[in-house]
């Protein structure tokens, strides 16, 4: 087996210097008739190439976004990665390295993290960042459960622009113990959220643009949250939108997560992802997860460690602000990479490339008998309504190579009135002659 | 073999002539921000035309202040800080707990290849039948090797299964008119994210001690289940690396008393292919692919930890989970059609089943078990190999994929556990688990894994033997000082928890209390 380095010899040997006979000595508390007896009828050990040809079998099943047009987005986005991104993070340095606790040999990962914690305290104009949560959706969970303990209030209200895989996830951690409000889907306009703040509640969660690609108002949230005592949470699934849409801190936010994965992360069949949370310094002895801080060592060499360690589980035990035990370190290292490769520069050119394909896009789609847009402002996604169902239409899409958005029924398969609706993103990648295909298609199918 | 003891540096290899704070191939290299500027870029992009914006004055007015690189900056910035990190391809890292095992690199190119890669969790079903296959074919694997009804892939960590499994029996109880019980036991020897997982849960966690001999004092187990208790949270084999001998009589215990068995599986390294866990009578075990089957630590994540139920779980798994249709396989993606609901978007961590799934068919059943076999003969030759020089906590059983010292041959040495582990970096090894398990003082928990060669573990035996008998020598100073050797001196933690910094600003104004 290529992977084991001992001989059949240097067994026998290292058994002699234990004394025991043979390997099962070793499994001698193991209690009799749980150690296993036969065979579990797994395949045998394969070498490189046979289980190379296995998987390569099953990849060739999967329609890859590279296979046609490709116009799905819905929180996770088919986005450029430059080469030298993924050349960097297989560095066995940075690949094969633990979570930074000896801090004299992990300061290529401890800088890094506190790179990339700048670079998001940037981008949300927050003051302080984590080093990355496990993705978008539990890290939204995260913040509720801040926000919860910061206000010490228990009603939480969720915008209906809020992804509703989010929404789901915030259920499942919080549904019997607090008073969850969500607001129905609204994928027409801005939902009447405002209305739902009063003085039990711990926080508002708004997310922008929202899952129908909606901009939403971040500053009137704000104010009216913040009037009552209430904080507000802003959700951002689409990061590259901060290149040129005004940063949520600037806005009033007072914790901001998003999903990272359009900066340097493959879309991977939905994970691993990179979530982001960032706050006010106020508050962050209350904030989930690792951080990355610096000092100095014992020669007065600027140098990093993790701390506020005293919020976390080996240290607190059952009284820790949350379990979590890992950030997505790996995937926060490509996202700190492409985003110093970029730059301001290049991604403000990104971000505005992506309005300009998604203007485009919905420019034509508007002209698509039988399709309406339904978005006034959106960044690089829109949600439009067809004539017909859209999970049957999106199918037959597929049928043709095309990937063609998201239906949104596939999200709220209870929710009737979004039927007939498709949720489409276009990106850099997004051609005029794929947007043309697109719609002439859609053409077809409709008429 | 004996140890180079010629030519070792003293200090920190900073010569008095060095123009910069360089030192040869260490660098010392500054923060991106320091380098870059908002006009570099390493990527080029087309300037594009917007005609009819549709950002209804939401644009952002202020510059963003991010610093960029050109692609030869960023290579020699990435590179350079790389060469700061300790990791595995590096040299053993017998993290105690953690499984740094060798990361085959097959299962990177795998991972990459646009089929997995380059597909969205939300593109129809139909167009990605091999995804949904694979995640079928990993599912049957964890659940065989484990004998359990139900795998739930979605976990993104550890503790994220932990959660997930304790979400699922808090379901199960709800269901049976149970939600009264409120009470978790936890051994004392436990992971923290044990407790703490139950207690974010709203349960109130009970703690149970270890008896002398490193095992969980059974008859407090008995003395402490009521109809409150929800469940136990045990990790087997325990972190004191011992397996609990008394584990079904445990499970026969939890589950007359109504009670369920969370199994904490971060030690399956130790007993997968040789022992399956559902045999013993666990309910719900998480397990960590990025321990048992290899997928990289990545330096703090992305990690994965499905959770393998037990058929009373199995109704309580979560949504999302693939399952046979008439046109083939499909995803049971609705967060209302279950108890449990959905406890990540979409499908988890497929780019880490693809490498756990290649992992596990390039050893096949039976490379798995000789894995774990090896895993636990090197730990054993250690223990034996170092048994007559540091201090073993637990003598009575083998060990199992990773031995426990204590501090007790450090006692009056003027050294600690910690100024021990720190000298070991100066040997090139990453050092081992220091001070957990709580149920010993001063531990050092070593987990070789089976990847370290005889003659890797002759050395580091070789090593650990000459400095704890330095140690004793009464050679203090060379513990205390360490490491010498590194990019970096000792770093003060305290400084940066009560300053703290967390982002580099342009001025160099004073460090902010907060």
């Amino acid at each position: 087996m290529r992977y084991l380095p001992h001989s059949q010899a240097e067994r026998a040997e290292m058994l002699g210097v234990i004394g025991a006979a043979n390997i099962d000595v070793l499994f001698s508390a193991v209690p009799a008739g749980a150690m296993k007896t036969f065979d579990l009828g797994l395949p045998a050990h394969s070498p490189e190439f046979l289980v190379e040809a296995h998987m390569n079998a099953l990849a060739g099943q999967n329609h890859a976004g590279v296979d046609g047009p490709f116009f799905v987005g819905a929180g996770a986005y088919r986005h450029h990665v430059p080469a030298t991104v993924d050349h960097l993070i297989q560095r066995s340095e940075f690949l094969t390295a633990y979570t930074p606790y000896q801090p004299e040999i992990s300061q290529g990962t401890l800088q890094m993290l506190f790179e990339f914690q700048t670079q998001v305290t940037k981008l949300t104009a927050m003051d302080v960042a984590n080093a990355s949560m496990y993705d978008g959706s539990t890290g939204t969970a995260e913040a509720v459960l801040m926000a919860r303990r910061l206000t010490k209030r228990n009603k939480i209200v969720l915008s209906g622009g809020l992804h509703p895989h989010y929404r789901d996830v915030v259920k499942a951690y919080l549904k019997d113990d607090i008073d969850l409000e969500c607001l129905s889907a609204s994928p027409e306009s801005q939902d009447d959220i405002l209305d739902h703040i009063d003085e039990q509640t711990a926080t508002i969660v708004v997310q922008t643009p929202d899952f129908y690609g909606h901009l939403r108002n971040i500053k009137t949230a704000a104010d009216a949250a913040h009037a009552k005592g209430a904080l507000l949470i802003v959700v951002i699934t689409e990061v590259v939108s901060l290149g040129l849409l005004e940063a949520p801190g600037a806005l009033g936010a007072d914790i901001v997560v998003a999903e990272g994965q359009s900066i340097g992360n493959a879309l991977n069949f939905g994970g691993p992802y990179l979530g982001l949370l960032a706050t006010r310094k106020e508050f962050i002895r209350q904030m989930p997860g690792r951080i990355c801080g610096e000092t100095v060592d014992a020669e007065g060499q600027r140098g990093f460690v993790l701390t506020l360690s005293t919020r976390e589980q080996h240290i607190r035990r059952e009284k820790a602000t949350s379990n979590i035990c890992t950030n997505s370190g790996l995937c926060a290292l490509a996202f700190s990479i492409h985003m110093a490769l970029l730059g301001e520069a290049g991604f403000t050119r990104l971000a505005r490339l992506n309005h300009a394909n998604a203007c485009k896009l919905a420019d034509a789609l508007a002209t698509v008998p039988g399709v309406a847009v339904l978005n006034k402002t959106f960044f690089n996604e829109m949600t439009i309504r067809t004539t017909q169902p859209a999970a049957a239409l999106i199918e037959r899409l597929a049928g043709r190579g095309i990937l063609g958005g998201v239906p949104v029924s596939r999200l709220e398969p209870l929710d009737s009135s979004v039927e007939n609706l498709i949720v489409l993103a276009a990106t850099e990648l997004t051609t005029n002659t794929d947007i043309a295909t697109l719609c002439e298609a859609l053409s077809e199918e409709l008429a | 073999m004996s140890l180079n003891k010629q030519g070792r540096p003293t200090g920190t290899g900073t010569s008095e002539f060095a123009l910069t704070s360089d030192s040869s191939l260490l660098p010392n290299e500054p923060l991106l921000f320091e380098i870059g500027n908002t006009e570099h870029s390493g990527v080029d992009l087309p300037e594009a035309t917007i005609t009819n914006a549709r950002l209804e004055g939401f644009e952002r007015k202020m510059p963003l202040d991010l610093a960029g690189l050109t692609e030869p900056e960023a290579m020699r910035h990435y590179m350079r800080l790389s060469r700061l990190n300790y990791s595995i391809d590096s040299g053993m890292y017998p993290l105690g707990s953690c499984t740094m095992k060798h990361n085959p690199r097959l299962n990177e190119k795998i991972a990459r290849l646009p089929g997995f890669a380059d597909i969205h969790p939300l593109q129809p079903v139909s167009t990605v039948q091999g995804a949904l296959a694979l995640m079928n074919e990993l599912s049957h694997w964890l659940m065989t090797l484990t004998n359990t009804s139900a795998v739930a892939l979605t976990p993104k960590a550890g503790a994220h299964g932990e959660l997930l499994g304790m979400m699922a029996i808090k379901a199960a109880q709800k269901a049976a008119g149970q939600s009264h019980r409120r009470i978790v036991l936890v051994p004392e020897s436990a992971h923290g994210t044990n407790p703490a997982t139950a207690a974010f849960l709203g349960y109130s966690v009970k703690a149970i001690p270890a008896c002398a001999d490193g095992t969980v004092d059974v008859q407090a187990i008995k003395d402490a289940l009521s109809s409150e208790v929800a469940a136990i949270m045990l990790t087997n084999p325990n972190t004191c690396g011992l397996f609990e001998p008394q584990v079904i009589e445990i499970a026969k215990m939890i589950h007359d008393a109504g009670a369920f068995f969370y199994c904490d599986g971060a030690n399956f390294n130790a007993i997968v292919g040789v022992v399956r866990p559902g045999d013993l009578g666990i309910d719900a075990m998480h397990i960590n692919l990025h321990k048992t089957f290899s997928t990289p630590h990545g330096g703090g994540g992305p990690g994965a930890g499905p959770v393998v139920l037990s058929a009373a779980l199995a109704p309580f798994a979560p949504v999302p989970f693939v399952r046979k249709s008439a046109e083939g396989l499909e995803l049971a993606e609705h967060a209302e059609g279950s108890a449990l609901g959905r406890i990540t978007a979409f499908q988890g961590q497929m780019g880490m089943y693809v490498r756990a799934l290649t992992y596990m068919l390039s050893h096949g059943g039976d490379g798995l078990a000789q894995a774990a076999q090896d895993a636990v003969l090197n730990a054993n030759y250690i223990k034996a190999r170092l048994g007559h020089v540091f201090s073993v906590p637990f003598p009575d059983y083998p060990t199992m994929h990773e031995v426990l010292f204590d501090d007790s041959f450090l006692v009056g040495t003027g050294v600690s556990t910690l100024d021990f582990a720190k000298a070991l970096i100066d040997e090139g090894f990453h050092p081992m688990t220091m001070y957990f398990p709580l149920v010993v003082h001063g531990a050092m928990l070593i987990e070789p894994t089976e990847s370290e060669s005889k003659q890797t573990l002759d050395r580091f035996c070789e090593v650990m033997e000459e400095l704890a008998l330095d140690a004793k020598a009464g050679n203090a100073a060379r513990f205390t000082a360490a490491p010498l050797n590194t990019p970096r001196r000792r770093l003060d933690e305290t400084c940066a928890a009560r300053s703290p910094i967390l982002k580099w600003e342009r001025s160099a104004a004073l460090p902010q209390a907060f």
